[in-house]
Formats: C-alpha cells, structure tokens, sequence
C-alpha cells in the first residue's frame, strides 16, 4: 500500500482501552462512498473511486451480507418520482456482487406510510435478490397510526417486545433494534426500558471475543440532534457492549452515509434507496433533497458488509446506484 | 280599580322584563355560536408548526395543514386530540371546547413541538 492520501483516514486503536472517549470521525457524505477495513484494530478507510487501489482479498471474509435502508415505497414527490425504480436497481447491485451476500438486512422505512401495498412491493422486489433471508427492523414510517402492529405481523413474528431480536450467523452476533416507537415530545429515538434489559441478557453469555453487529433504524450516536438524528439511551445500550472487542452499529434513516470510530464501536449510516437528505444543518429542514435526475442514482446506494473470521474485522464498502 | 290597574301594569313590566332577559340571552347565544364558527390555520412546513404558539377563543377550530413531503402528525401530549398520518396536503381539525394550554407534537419527527393556547 502506498503512503497514506489525502482522502485515506488511519488511526491505530491498538493501544486504546474501551474506556477511552478519544474518537476519530469518518464521514463519507452522500454521493462519495467509503470502504473500511477495520483489522487488529486499525482502522483504514478509503474513498469508493479508489477502491481499485485495494487488494481484493481483503474483502473476501467468512461473511458477508448487504444492508439496505430506506426504501420508502409509496413516496411519489419530485426527489424521486420511481422509488421502486431505484430499489431494483438496489437489487440488481447486490445480484452483481462477486461474493453473494448471505442476506441483506434492512435497517427501516420500508414504506413511506405504511399502507400493506407497499410493504407487499418491497417484498416483490427483494424475491428477485441473490440472497432470500432479509432481517427488518422497523423506521418510523413503518408503524404509522398502529404502534407498529402490522410490521410485527409482517417481518417480527420471531421477535421479542416490540419487535427486537438477535441471531448469530458464522460467529458474529446480530442485534436488530427497535428505537422509532413511544417517542416523546421534544425528544429523540427511544429504545426503552424493556429492549435494554433484554439487550442486557442477551449479550451477557457472549465471549469477549465474539464480533457484535447492531441495527436500528435511527442513529444509535448523536448525528444532529436538532433534527432528532439520535437515540436518547443509545449510551446504556453502548455499554452492555463495552467488553467486546469488535462492535459494528449498522443505522438508516439519515439517507446518508456516515461514519465515525469511538473506541471499540464502529458506526455506519447507509444511504437510502429512494432520495437523498441534506447534510446535517446544511438546510432548513431534514426534508427529501432534490438533485439533478441525472446525479440521483449517484447518491443512492447499498451498502456490503464483510467479515473475515479469525481477524475480527468488519469491513464496510458503499456501493451508489450509479 | 285602581289596584287592577296596578296589577295589569306589573304584568306587563315582568313580561318586558322577561323578554328583555330573553332577547339578551338570544344574543349571548348568537355571540357564542360566532365564536363557535372561529377557525384558525397551522402550516406544516420545513419539519416545524407556524405558528408555533397559536392563542384562540374557546369554541375555535385549528386546522393544521401539511405542505411538507414527508408524512406528520399532530398529537396532543396530555392526550386530549391526536391526528391520523397526514401525507402531503393533507389536514387535520380540533375545536378547542375548554380553556387551557394545549402543547403538541410530532410523533413521527418529535422534535417537531407546538402550542395551543386557548382563552
């Protein structure tokens, strides 16, 4: 590998106790894509131009799966007028990837209003991807007017609560979180009472050793909170995994991507499938941005995510739709 | 005769008199049916509530519209109204019956927050 570029972040946590709060940001904004390789605790990140420039087996691993975020079926305004359009073309990628992702995990907003049509399109077209088990966690577009009843008949029959879960696949331990129901007034997204306890228990038997991914829907750490782009007890969840070496948080529903490294814990926000939103403080609202038509395939995206057993690395590539 | 005279003459008083209180109760009735038939609009727009604090008459109805793309609501935090999920152009109305302080939000985008204050 050649000395380090200008766009290439690297940071050594070899030496970094979980105590430590120091923390290096990592943001890969909408339309530019990042790469990580998280490996004996360095941390390298390269833009999605430059990939190229990598060697390729370092993205082979044990595992690998895809995330996909915010499809919003049903929205129809000019950001992007064929949602379904671009959430195929979602698929298509993943049917291109060199190693078939063993499942893709959607991290929420599945629908814009969750009206049952277009919870049944998503469906329609994720049949037509390489890899059939898909694990949902729920955005708050998805539990509109019914506390989210209808998502759990649909996708969390084998969920606890309301509708978090785990399950293990090659070594690796997935959270799926729920933080978009009994959100309060002037507040952020909530993960309660129950789902942390449960959360407690759940990773207590876990070794150290054991890499732990985590998903939910809103940002699990404080992205822009004058937006409401964080989770009010994210920080209790965060500790029950303080003792684990490899921690990757898997979020949506800012329709970009994001990253940012804090001791053990790595955290990624992927792009939507259907329109953009602004950077953080960057417009009056958090509202759908509209592009170019030309431009907006360029800033949707999916994201693959590899794991290399024995390295406890997560590596973690966007792919635009472009 | 006289005392007939008397009598008739506080007959016709009281009847004055009872339609005097009539006719003001008519018109207290009609000046409550005007406040009644107040309205009054909240705009949904860039993910916030304009105005933020609205003060009404009791008997006032609030709209609120929604001009954003993105789906909102409008829910009460004590409880006392609480909207569907109101897509683009879509409203939602309340009449405000009782005095009070009415603060509400968004449950969809809870930092979303607006007031209703009716006198």
């Amino acid at each position: 590998m050649p000395g380090k570029k200008k766009d290439e972040i690297l940071h050594d946590h070899n030496h970094d106790g979980i105590d430590r709060r120091g923390f290096l940001k990592c943001m890969a904004w909408a339309g530019t894509g990042a790469y990580c390789v998280m490996s004996g605790g360095v941390l390298k990140s390269y833009s999605l131009s430059r990939l190229s420039e990598m060697n390729p087996a370092a993205t082979k691993g044990e595992l690998s799966f895809v995330q996909i975020s915010d499809s919003h079926m049903g929205f129809n305004k000019p950001a992007n007028p064929d949602v379904a359009g671009t959430l195929k073309a979602a698929v298509d990628k993943i049917n291109a990837l060199q190693t078939a992702p063993e499942f893709l995990l959607h991290t929420g907003d599945i629908s814009h209003l969750s009206k049952p049509e277009e919870f049944d399109t998503v469906d329609q077209i994720l049949k037509g991807a390489s890899a059939k088990d898909v694990f949902f966690v729920p955005g708050e577009h998805d539990v509109l007017n019914d506390d989210g009843k209808q998502f759990q008949e649909r996708y969390g029959k084998n969920a606890k609560g309301e509708g978090w879960y785990s399950f293990d696949k090659k070594g690796v331990h997935f959270i799926g979180l729920v933080n978009v129901l009994n959100l309060k007034a002037g507040g952020l997204g909530t993960l309660g009472h129950d789902q942390l306890e449960w959360m407690e228990d759940d990773v207590k038997h876990l070794k150290n050793s054991t890499p732990i991914v985590v998903f939910a829907h809103i940002p699990l750490w404080s992205v822009y909170p004058e937006w409401g782009w964080g989770t009010e007890d994210s920080a209790q969840a965060l500790a029950y995994l303080k003792k684990f070496g490899s921690v990757t948080v898997l979020n949506g529903h800012i329709h970009q991507t994001m990253q940012k490294v804090e001791g053990n814990v790595t955290f990624h926000t992927a792009a939507s499938t259907a329109f953009p939103q602004p950077q953080p403080g960057k417009a009056d609202s958090p509202g759908p941005m509209k592009v170019p038509a030309e431009q907006l395939r360029s800033i949707l995206g999916i994201t693959d995510v590899s794991y290399v057993q024995g390295q406890h690395a997560l590596a973690v590539v966007d792919s635009s739709l472009a | 005769m006289k005392r007939i005279i008397w009598v008739l003459g506080l007959a016709v008083m009281t009847v004055a008199a009872l339609a005097l209180i009539a006719t003001k109760q008519q018109a207290v009735q009609a000046s409550t049916q005007a406040t009644q038939a107040a309205t009054a609009e909240v705009k949904i727009d860039n993910f916030s509530f304009g105005p933020a604090a609205l003060t009404v008459a009791v008997g006032t109805t609030v709209t609120w519209v929604n001009h954003d793309d993105i789906p909102h609501t409008v829910v009460s935090t004590e409880g006392a109204f609480k909207s569907k999920v109101l897509d683009t152009d879509e409203k939602f109305s309340f009449t405000f019956s009782k005095a009070g302080s009415y603060p509400y939000f968004c449950s969809i985008h809870p930092k979303m927050t607006g007031k209703v204050v009716v006198q």
